[in-house]
């Protein structure tokens, strides 16, 4: 096991870099100087040039490249022209609330998705399982924008029961920083009254942003859930008298939750491309919404810089769902 | 007769309503096994053998599968009548089930252990076996299991998966988990095809020294002739859905009656006479959607007249054997 | 146990059989293509008999002709080209405007239709590019195999590691907003998705007999390529293309809708709804029909892919 988590995280490191080369090369394509983008815009030719020199923006693109590296490392991520603050500063800072933001939503995916998913396959060509595969599909086919705004529109303006946008009230002061999620900090300084006010801010964004995975987790779950329970160990397993609830949660779903897992793996990535979306329709003060609005404005580096913290982000999580994986399926675990 | 039979077939059939019409899988089966007998049921793939072991164990899905008629009797209780509650509860304890592929029948997730407790815990909760075990118990009784099919090493063996162990270590404990509700009737589908042959012959070897041990009715289903020689008190002969020949193995060997039966003996293969130059059953299985009328193997048969367009009864021609066909008997 | 499926089509199978039987008679042409024939018609029965497959597909016909017959039905054509009128902005949907106007009182149902052809525009070229890039580099990787597969699967990993949108908008914000930057953009992010399928088709069939055959008879690489593996890899391919159809018109909305796509007064219902979500809650036609425009073509092509997966794809069939 240990080797296995040894030759992932070697793999991640690996393919952290070719991100940050993606990101490297996207920044020479663009059709502005990177000098005069790096310069600011109101930076003179003479400024360009200085800066080309400083940032070694004269020098062989591998050189660069590596330069653009021991920059990151360093923890030198450029400046927003927006907020004119570090962009590292500005990440550290608004990473916590996409956080919480898109764990809040793949745990609403996954507790509902998989009972759903269940239901539609134990209840197979019944009302329940129609009613369930119009939800799939129609999920799937919304656009997360769309269904955000129709949210907003029917539960917070028509129906009032939840706050229309942000993360909370503007009058509310946060809780002192431990973890900086705030869910987790009103809890553990025992301000509850700020838990429930950020909670009732969370549910619509994260209700919209998990609609098109559950759909998927739904739809993959029934399907394996079909397959496996026609499997000859299913035959086995009623033909010694094991009660059918024992068989479907315990025999049937561990089988079936494997490719379940690797479809929630592949749809962690559009919610995590969906945070832009979400973020924008809710005001979330989060890094999708600091990308978009820095993409707007033609803000180079923090554009930048969220796409490696969520494309980081997003290979992290995918370790931890292969270490799942391993730890569900005994064939995968005995040969590492 | 000396006993009351333990299982009766009266007439059964069974239809699967498809797609495409009904397709008569059994049609109007009847026999009895006596407590202690070993059965054979022999026939070529799709003539409805496997059908009628599942619809003892009720394991068949419906729809499509669908009770025509008839009733299955065990030990005074109609099968096919009875509460699925009852069913359960018979399930494992009085008649146990193991299949063909051993690779498939177990659980690849869970270990060996884990799935032979579960089987025990859910036996003893249904069953009337007066105890009441606890989970280390059960684990205990596993291994004791284990130990009576042969698997060596148990309490390793309970440690491990499915995938670390092989065909023929599995179906062991495919055994294991049969026999642990101590079934009077023990139904075997085809229990050797997937393994190699010296395996098989240990697992018919063990399936013979169970049966002796612990009294155990069997029910043998395979295509294999030579099993049914090695295990097998009695043979049904069955053809598409229909029993054509139901003999005692000496008989069945000595003289097999019905033109099927012989084409079958026909087409194993003599160790004595190597180059003797084997012989196929020309044609195919009818089709169940809309079978011949009268006697079922007419359009494969040789010998097959006017009279075969009518259904043949199964006739006792001597003792100890039942032939279902025209021209036997009566030449 | 008897598979009622697998019943089902060796049964179709010989029926189609009977029906071929009784038209090849004169033709040589329907002969010698007997059982292509065949093999349609068992798809096209197949198809017909799958409920929400024929739906999608009747969307996706429906929105294909509003495509291509829109700028001639609309009633009011120059709403689209940045038209003004004041004084019927914001109206509620009746007659005349069918979905409303806007903030500059041009019909919305005109700009919806209209947009049709944008969005489809966008999803084909997108689907396209993607295919163009994907499907030869994962035939490469599959059949030259050693480092150079090594490199193409990593830098395809690496791409299938970001999040898509993500990337998107990394590469617009380089290249600045703008339609055909938003295309560019999305293209740029779905190749990866080819050349791991086909990749993985072409290891599959470069084990099977017939190619291993081919090889040994001293068949040309080119010849095996184009007559054993391109064809067998097409059926996954077009499944995948009909999903990912709906998945770039969802990408371009959303590029659309964050402003970095299309840009008005251009009909794009991205951004329609872009401008439209300042106008809730009162006028909420505004931003409702176009998101209902882009929910029901995506809804077509993730349904005819559905469709389309049963027919072609029978492992997975239910």
């Amino acid at each position: 096991m240990g080797r296995f988590i040894i030759k992932r995280l070697f793999l991640m490191a690996f393919m952290l870099i070719g991100l940050l080369a993606i990101t490297f090369v996207i920044s020479h394509i663009a059709p502005t100087d990177p000098a005069a983008l790096a310069a600011g815009p109101d930076a003179d030719t003479e400024m360009i040039e200085r800066y080309r020199l400083e940032y070694g923006l004269d020098q062989p693109v591998y050189v660069q490249f590596g330069n653009y590296l021991t920059r990151l490392m360093n923890g030198n991520w450029g400046t927003s022209i927006l907020t004119t603050r570090a962009v590292a500063d500005d990440l550290l800072l608004y990473f916590p609330n996409t956080f919480e933001l898109v764990v809040f939503s793949i745990g609403i995916a996954i507790l509902l998705g998989i009972p759903l998913g269940v239901t539609a396959a134990v209840l197979q060509n019944t009302w329940a399982d129609h009613t369930i595969r119009i939800l799939t599909v129609s999920g799937v086919a919304m656009p997360m924008f769309w269904l955000g705004l129709m949210t907003q529109l029917y539960f917070a303006l028509y129906l009032g029961w939840f706050p229309l946008g942000g993360r909370m009230n503007m009058m509310t002061d946060p809780p002192d920083p431990i973890t900086n999620l705030l869910i987790v900090d009103s809890i553990l300084r025992g301000e509850f009254g700020t838990t429930a006010e950020a909670l009732t801010h969370i549910v619509l964004p994260a209700v919209a942003l998990c609609f098109p995975a559950l759909a998927s987790i739904i739809r993959v779950n029934r399907a394996e859930m079909l397959e496996t329970l026609k499997q000859d160990y299913i035959i086995n397993a009623m033909a010694h008298g094991i009660s059918m609830v024992r068989i479907v949660s315990v025999y049937a779903l561990k089988n079936a939750m494997l490719p379940t897992m690797a479809m929630i793996g592949l749809r962690f990535g559009w919610m995590l491309g969906g945070t832009v979306l979400v973020e924008t329709v809710f005001d979330w003060p989060g890094i999708g919404l600091y990308a978009v609005q820095a993409t707007i404005s033609s803000d180079f580096e923090p554009i930048m810089g969220a796409t490696i913290v969520l494309g980081g982000f997003f290979m992290f999580t995918n370790l931890i769902i292969d270490l799942v994986y391993a730890w569900l399926d005994p064939r995968i675990r005995g040969q590492i | 007769m000396p006993d009351k039979p333990i299982l009766s077939f009266i007439d059964f059939k069974l239809n699967f309503d498809t797609f495409d019409g009904v397709y008569q899988a059994i049609d109007g089966i009847s026999f009895d096994l006596n407590p202690g007998e070993s059965l054979g049921i022999v026939g070529e793939t799709g003539c409805g053998k496997s059908v009628t072991a599942k619809s003892i164990m009720g394991l068949l899905p419906s729809p499509p599968a669908e009770v025509a008629g008839g009733g299955i009797w065990f030990d005074g209780r109609n099968l096919l009548k009875e509460k699925s509650s009852t069913l359960k509860s018979i399930r494992g304890n009085e008649i146990s089930m193991i299949f063909q592929d051993p690779m498939t029948y177990l659980n690849p997730v869970f270990t060996i252990g884990k799935q032979i407790v579960d089987v025990i815990l859910a036996h003893q909760k249904r069953g009337n076996h007066g105890r009441s075990l606890t989970s280390k118990q059960a684990f205990q009784y596993g291994m004791e299991l284990l130990d009576k099919v042969h698997l060596p090493n148990p309490r390793r063996q309970m440690k491990s998966y499915p995938h670390e162990l092989s065909g023929g270590m599995r179906q062991r404990v495919l055994i294991a988990m049969a026999l642990s509700g101590q079934p009077k009737l023990l139904i075997a589908d085809e229990p050797t095809t997937a393994l190699d042959v010296t395996i098989q012959a240990q697992i018919l070897e063990l399936i013979s020294e169970l049966r002796e041990q612990l009294n155990l009715s069997v029910i043998m289903i395979t295509h294999d002739l030579g099993v049914v020689a090695t295990v097998c008190d009695r043979v049904l002969v069955m053809y598409a859905g229909q029993i054509v020949e139901d003999a005692s193995i000496k008989q069945l060997f000595n003289n097999p009656s019905h033109p099927y039966t012989r084409g079958l003996l026909q087409a194993v293969p003599d160790p004595a006479k190597p180059n003797k130059k084997l012989k196929g059953i020309p044609g195919a299985l009818p089709n169940l959607l809309n079978p011949p009328i009268g006697c079922r193997f007419q359009t494969r048969c040789s010998s097959a007249s006017e009279k075969c367009t009518r259904m043949p009864a199964l006739n006792k021609i001597r003792t100890n054997q039942k032939v279902a066909c025209w021209n036997v008997g009566t030449t | 146990m008897v598979g009622s499926t697998n019943q089902r089509t060796n049964l179709a199978t010989v029926m189609l059989i009977q029906d071929s039987n009784a038209d090849h008679v004169s033709e040589s042409f329907a002969d010698r293509h007997a059982s292509t024939y065949r093999t349609l018609r068992l798809y096209a029965r197949t198809f017909r008999r799958n409920t929400s497959a024929m739906f999608g597909l009747a969307i996706v016909v429906v929105f294909l002709v509003v495509a291509a017959i829109g700028p001639w039905i609309v009633p009011f054509p120059e709403d689209a080209t940045g038209a003004v009128h004041l004084d019927i902005k914001l109206q509620p949907p009746d007659s005349t405007h069918w979905f409303g106007t806007d903030e500059v009182g041009n019909d919305i149902f005109t700009r919806v239709v209209l947009g049709t052809r944008t969005t489809l525009q966008i999803a084909c070229i997108v689907t396209g590019v993607a295919m163009l890039i994907g499907v030869p580099l994962g035939m490469i990787a599959g059949l030259v195999g050693g480092w150079v597969q090594e490199a193409i699967m990593r830098v395809t990993d690496v791409f299938l590691s970001v999040p898509g949108l993500v990337l998107a908008i990394a590469i617009v914000g380089a290249l600045g907003p703008g339609i055909v930057n938003a295309m560019l953009a999305l293209s740029l992010v779905w190749w990866p998705g080819y050349v791991r399928l086909v990749q993985a088709k072409t290891l599959a069939l470069k084990n099977e007999i017939y190619v291993q055959a081919a090889y040994s008879i001293g068949a040309s690489k080119l010849r095996i390529v184009f007559i054993h593996i391109l064809p067998n890899c097409t059926s996954p391919i077009i499944v995948k293309a009909s999903m990912d159809m709906g998945m770039a018109i969802l990408g371009a909305a959303s590029l659309g809708f964050l402003g970095l796509g299309a840009q008005p007064p251009f009909p794009e219902w991205g951004a329609m709804i872009s401008i439209a979500r300042t106008y809730l809650p009162d006028w909420w036609w505004y931003s409702f029909f176009p998101g209902l425009a882009i929910s029901l073509t995506v809804l077509g092509f993730n349904l005819l892919g559905d469709g389309l997966r049963d027919i072609l794809d029978p492992k997975h069939r239910d």
